[in-house]
């Protein structure tokens, strides 16, 4: 099968052909693309087909976080996975080591939680009998280490969006428990996501564009827009998939 | 937003739903409206407008949701009063200025925001305004001697009095988010309820420590954003121990220095401190415990 263009690193610009105006080219691609489909059907991989059709992004490019309660928990330990090796990097950064002792304390602790809430969520998915996804491979190539602003705002987004993942996924659990322990992580979250705010801008604790300044609400987020954030700092191969996850 | 689900809820419970509100085809117009044309915050407001015509007085939530929002919205209610009120007190106007004044401000207007919601959620099912019977100095109206006498006019008791109440409301959502789950759309807006308060708690302990730069020295003075262990008895120890011990059971509702999650020691796990281990995760919170907590600035 891997004769298939779909199945081939190369998928996402075929998908992508998809979503712009039909040229000659692409036409001919198509064209192409079909034939191929149509021997993969005769060749009785239906299942396969099928996936592709239903599901075009899914391919071994990304990790599939899973469906249930088990996807959801693998959801947060990608997001804290992200977390902990973004502070990993930024205590063992230039701007780290050049930090007000303030600011060093802060981070070092807030790197400590986030390793913390990682380690719980593999050790945790195992005990109940779930299969934690792969260590993931970060993309922190956007980021420059040695500058404050830099690492600051790159921090307050992951924090930010650790929020209102949390947020928009406590809905989506099943199991009271597992709800709790979300509620757990995600006031300690916000409690970083405020404090490095104010680090960049003191006051910005509960800014506009993270609380709706009508009614006093945090904005949640669901899955499919937290991995479009998230998949800009991972990794070809590690980029996350969570069409399976719960809708509602 | 879950409110198909709901309805479809609902109608396993009531089949005559339909016929209760206006008629199946009116129902799911206005719902296609309030998607294009409300925020999502207000859609439970609308929808509670529906069911109370539906039902009557009742607004159409079950009563452990009514019990559990009702409760939210006392503590709300009290921490409106309580910004209302330091904001407006003589005795903070000298000592309460410039950046400090606008960070309350901006966390007063928050709290007036959740009593607004909390109340049309649950619209003629919400209680009564308390105000009249809040007495911030913890003195009960008089009949005992005052916990924090100078509340409101001493800027340091009256920021310890502001992060014990937020630290309490976020245990209290915490505690009360499972006994929401049977209703998709009140759950997550409690939850952004929840995590606004934690943003607001952290505030606090940062204008305690003299701004988001300062050092960390003693931590019931300079306390971090993050609850570090018991707290140290909080910001008036002896007096707001409660806030960060367990609460009923206590296996259920450990204290904030907790280290134990789903069985797996979080300290050991990762090679950390205790201290770190239980910053890392906040503790819930029954809802006796806090209501206990809140009694005291209760006439």
């Amino acid at each position: 099968m891997s004769k298939l263009p779909l199945l081939t690193p190369e998928s996402n610009s075929v998908e992508e052909g998809l979503n712009t105006p039909l040229q000659r080219r692409s036409f001919l691609r198509y064209t192409g693309l079909g034939v191929a489909a149509t021997s993969l059907a005769l060749t009785g991989c239906n299942d396969v087909l099928e996936e592709i059709f239903k599901n075009p992004k899914a391919n071994k490019n990304e990790v599939n976080v899973g469906s249930g309660d088990f996807g959801i928990l693998n959801y947060a330990y990608a997001l804290e996975q992200l977390e902990a090796a973004f502070y990993a990097q930024v205590v063992a950064s230039p701007y780290y080591a050049g930090a007000s002792a303030a600011e060093r304390q802060i981070l070092q602790d807030v790197a400590a939680h986030e390793v913390a809430h990682r380690d719980f969520f593999k050790k945790a998915i195992t005990a109940l009998g779930g299969s934690p996804i792969k260590n993931l491979e970060p993309d922190f190539s956007a980021i420059n280490f040695s500058d404050r602003t830099s690492v600051l705002t790159t921090a307050k987004a992951f924090e930010d969006l650790g929020v209102s993942a949390y947020n928009g996924a406590g809905k989506l659990i099943a199991n009271p428990d597992y709800l709790t322990l979300a509620g757990k992580i995600v006031s300690v979250e916000a409690r970083h996501a405020a404090l490095i705010r104010d680090l960049i801008q003191n006051g910005s604790f509960v800014g506009p564009d993270v609380v709706d300044f009508s009614t006093g609400l945090e904005k949640s987020k669901s899955p499919a827009e937290v991995v479009m954030t998230a998949n800009a700092f991972l990794k070809k191969g590690s980029k996350l998939n969570v069409s399976n996850l719960p809708k509602e | 937003m879950n409110i198909f689900n709901l309805i479809t809820e609902i109608e396993k419970v009531d089949p005559e739903v339909y016929e209760r509100l206006d008629q199946r085809r009116a129902i799911f117009k206005h719902f296609a409206g309030f998607g294009k044309k409300l925020a999502t915050a207000a859609v439970p407001l609308a929808m509670g407008s529906m069911f109370q015509k539906a039902y009557g007085q009742s607004s159409g939530l079950s009563a452990q949701i009514k019990e559990v929002l009702n409760f939210a919205l006392t503590l709300e209610y009290l921490e409106a009063a309580f910004y209302n009120q330091g904001l407006s007190a003589a005795g903070l106007q000298s000592s309460l200025t410039g950046q400090s004044r606008t960070d309350i401000e901006t966390i007063r207007t928050d709290e007036n925001n959740h009593v607004k919601f909390l109340k049309a959620v649950l619209g003629a099912d919400a209680i009564k305004d308390p105000t009249a019977s809040f007495d911030f100095t913890g003195s009960k109206g008089g009949a005992r001697a005052a916990l924090f006498p100078d509340v409101f006019s001493n800027v340091k008791t009256f920021l310890a009095v502001a992060q014990a109440f937020e630290d309490t409301g976020v245990r209290a959502y915490k505690g009360g988010a499972a006994l929401l789950m049977s209703n998709n759309t009140v759950l997550e807006a409690a939850l952004n309820i929840h995590s606004v308060e934690a943003r607001h708690a952290s505030h606090l302990r940062t204008m305690r420590r003299g701004g988001p730069q300062a050092l960390p020295n003693n931590e019931q003075d300079s306390p971090e954003s993050w609850i570090t262990g018991d707290a140290n008895g909080g910001p008036a120890p002896g007096i707001t121990n409660g806030i960060y011990g367990p609460g009923n059971p206590a296996s259920k509702y450990p204290s904030e220095g907790n280290v134990v999650q789903a069985g797996i020691n979080i300290a050991a796990n990762s090679n950390i401190s205790t201290n770190k281990a239980s910053e890392a995760f906040d503790e819930p919170l029954d809802m006796a415990t806090v209501l206990s907590i809140a009694s005291n600035f209760i006439k």
